[in-house]
């Protein structure tokens, strides 16, 4: 197929067709306000060298993480990615394009999705994981739609302390579909009251851990809560790290896990594309939505993988289907389950253990500075921080000194009580003792 | 078989005082070919007529049993659970898929009997 541009004989031919004599006629239903006068106001062609030239002063302009002390956290987590997974992701035997409908010509991508299952459902500590979502929060809204398929109820009710990106998500694949949205308050002090939010009409409740401002809590009273009324509960992991460290969701009562899976071999990438992590139980199996890679034998009886319990996907159900989003995110799914496999269980263990020491220390450091006071108690890498000026302007003055200091709560929650000062400040790995002296430094400076 | 009343989607309803046995038809078993995933109603669940009650899978599709008669579904089959293959064994007995209390059984009025339904098949063919 040849793609040429029309001439101005072959514009002329078609006006005539129609029967109008200009182009601009076609347009005449536009309001003549709204119809731009003259041409577009842009810069004439340039050649490759100076359009790159131009695009790198533009890039100039960021403050990357990858060149500034960061301690940037809130749902997008930066960790050290070894070169080997870029490597190994580039190899011919995962080159499939797009969904291996076809087993026998991709069995290096189904077996690597089934090994990105297994990862997914022994970090969770759930019985069975699919191939990967779109993301973490749109995991999370197909968490709640699930939990209406099988419980045949409407009303969620959601933490206060879910991250504001993922209720807005869950807010909006619900808006048309008649669920009833119960949404604590975001609150940073004190105990959330989602048991007695349930009712025996809650579909499920949705809760965080750790959560947006970083505390790390049991929720097995939760899930018994949710139980007790027949709803299911719904567990949120934003930071797929912190598995490595803390109980998981499926060892307190968890029906639905659902997470992001960037931390895993997936760079912060101005936010996406990332991965959601689906998981829950064997008996729901068949109300999961998206891919599922299944292992199988060949006539021959040799191990081979395909796409299994398809009856629950569009291609054959169509409206009925468990989900109409049936893409998985099978290169970043990839780079999870190698970066994970490079790691291994101990390596897991020992990276976790990292990122939480880094984060003790760190608070304990802002903790000593006057005007900073660390407000969570039990957490994994990520705390939230009250400090005594608004921590929007905070963060600017400190990244004018070269220091990305955290994500401003009220950034994410605006206009939510008492988030002008909360700031939410990430350890890793990545950051060194000078990293986090940078960030002292200018906090102290700042804050006096 | 005189209390056996058959619907134009293929369920059958057998009535036992007040209490119905749903199930789907030898023709739409052999339809649907190897069934490989029985999801009955659950107890309790109330349905009218015509409602999706459960689903069917097999090899070939994934079907919608629907109510014949409105009502209270009283129990799901639970041997389907293990063994789904018996809705081709035996779709008229052993592989029942629910049982459910009529609310209204002047509904089954509107099934057909069983020479009815045999010449509703004939007519498909």
């Amino acid at each position: 197929m040849r793609y040429l541009p029309l001439d101005a004989q072959d514009r002329r031919a078609m006006l005539e067709a129609i029967g109008v004599a200009s182009v601009d006629e076609l347009f005449c239903d536009v309001p003549r306000e709204a119809i731009l006068d003259g041409p577009v106001d842009l810069p004439g062609h340039q050649g490759e060298q100076e359009v790159l030239r131009h695009l790198r002063d533009l890039a100039g302009r960021n403050l990357p993480t990858s060149a500034a002390p960061s301690f940037l956290g809130a749902g997008a987590y930066r960790h050290f990615i070894p070169a080997s997974v870029e490597y190994l992701l580039s190899r011919g035997e995962f080159l499939t394009a797009y969904t291996p409908y076809q087993p026998e010509i991709s069995q290096g991508t189904l077996q690597a999705l089934f090994e990105f299952q297994t990862q997914t459902a022994m970090l969770t500590g759930m019985e069975v994981a699919n191939a990967s979502l779109y993301d973490g929060s749109t995991a999370a809204a197909e968490a709640v739609l699930m939990a209406r398929r099988i419980t045949r109820r409407k009303k969620i009710v959601l933490s206060g302390r879910l991250h504001p990106h993922y209720a807005q998500t869950i807010a909006t694949m619900t808006r048309y579909t008649g669920e009833n949205i119960l949404a604590a308050p975001a609150s940073i002090e004190g105990a959330e009251d989602l048991a007695g939010m349930i009712d025996d009409e809650t579909a499920c409740v949705v809760v965080q851990n750790p959560d947006f401002f970083g505390a790390v809590g049991d929720l097995s009273a939760l899930a018994a809560a949710a139980h007790d009324q027949g709803a299911l509960l719904i567990v949120v992991v934003t930071e797929a790290l912190s598995l490595g460290a803390i109980r998981p969701p499926g060892d307190m009562g968890a029906d639905i896990v659902a997470g992001e899976g960037q931390s895993f071999g997936n760079p912060l990438s101005y936010g996406g594309p990332y991965l959601g992590l689906f998981a829950t139980r064997q008996r729901y199996v068949r109300q999961m939505p998206g891919r599922l890679v299944g292992q199988t034998v060949d006539a021959d009886g040799r191990r081979g993988y395909v796409l299994t319990l398809s009856t629950r996907e569009q291609h054959i159900r169509r409206e009925k289907a468990t989900s109409n989003i049936c893409t998985n995110s099978g290169l970043c799914a990839l780079a999870f389950c190698i970066h994970l496999t490079l790691l291994g269980e101990a390596g897991l263990r020992r990276l976790a253990t990292l990122n939480h020491e880094a984060a003790i220390t760190l608070a304990a450091a802002i903790d000593r500075l006057a005007g900073a006071e660390v407000v969570t108690k039990a957490f994994f890498n990520e705390f939230a921080v009250r400090l005594s000026r608004p921590a929007g302007a905070v963060v600017e003055a400190l990244a004018a000194r070269g220091v990305l200091a955290g994500v401003p709560a009220a950034r994410l929650l605006p206009g939510a009580g008492q988030m002008e000062t909360i700031l939410l400040v990430a350890a890793n790995e990545t950051q060194t003792s000078e990293d986090r002296a940078a960030l002292l430094a200018g906090l102290e400076e700042v804050l006096s | 078989m005189s209390n056996l009343r058959f619907s134009k989607d293929h369920e059958w309803i057998r009535l036992d005082g007040a209490t119905g046995t749903v199930g789907i038809t030898d023709y739409a078993q052999n339809a649907l070919g190897d069934v490989v995933f029985v999801e009955p109603p659950e107890a309790g669940r109330e349905l009218n007529r015509g409602d999706e009650a459960g689903v069917i899978e097999s090899v070939k599709a994934a079907s919608e049993v629907y109510a014949p008669v409105g009502g209270t579904v009283i129990a799901g089959n639970e041997a389907l659970a293990e063994n789904p293959a018996l809705v081709n064994a035996d779709p008229l007995g052993e592989g029942w898929i629910f049982t459910i209390t009529l609310s209204d059984p002047g509904e089954l009025d509107g099934l057909m009997d069983e020479a009815a339904y045999q010449s509703y098949v004939e007519g498909l063919a």
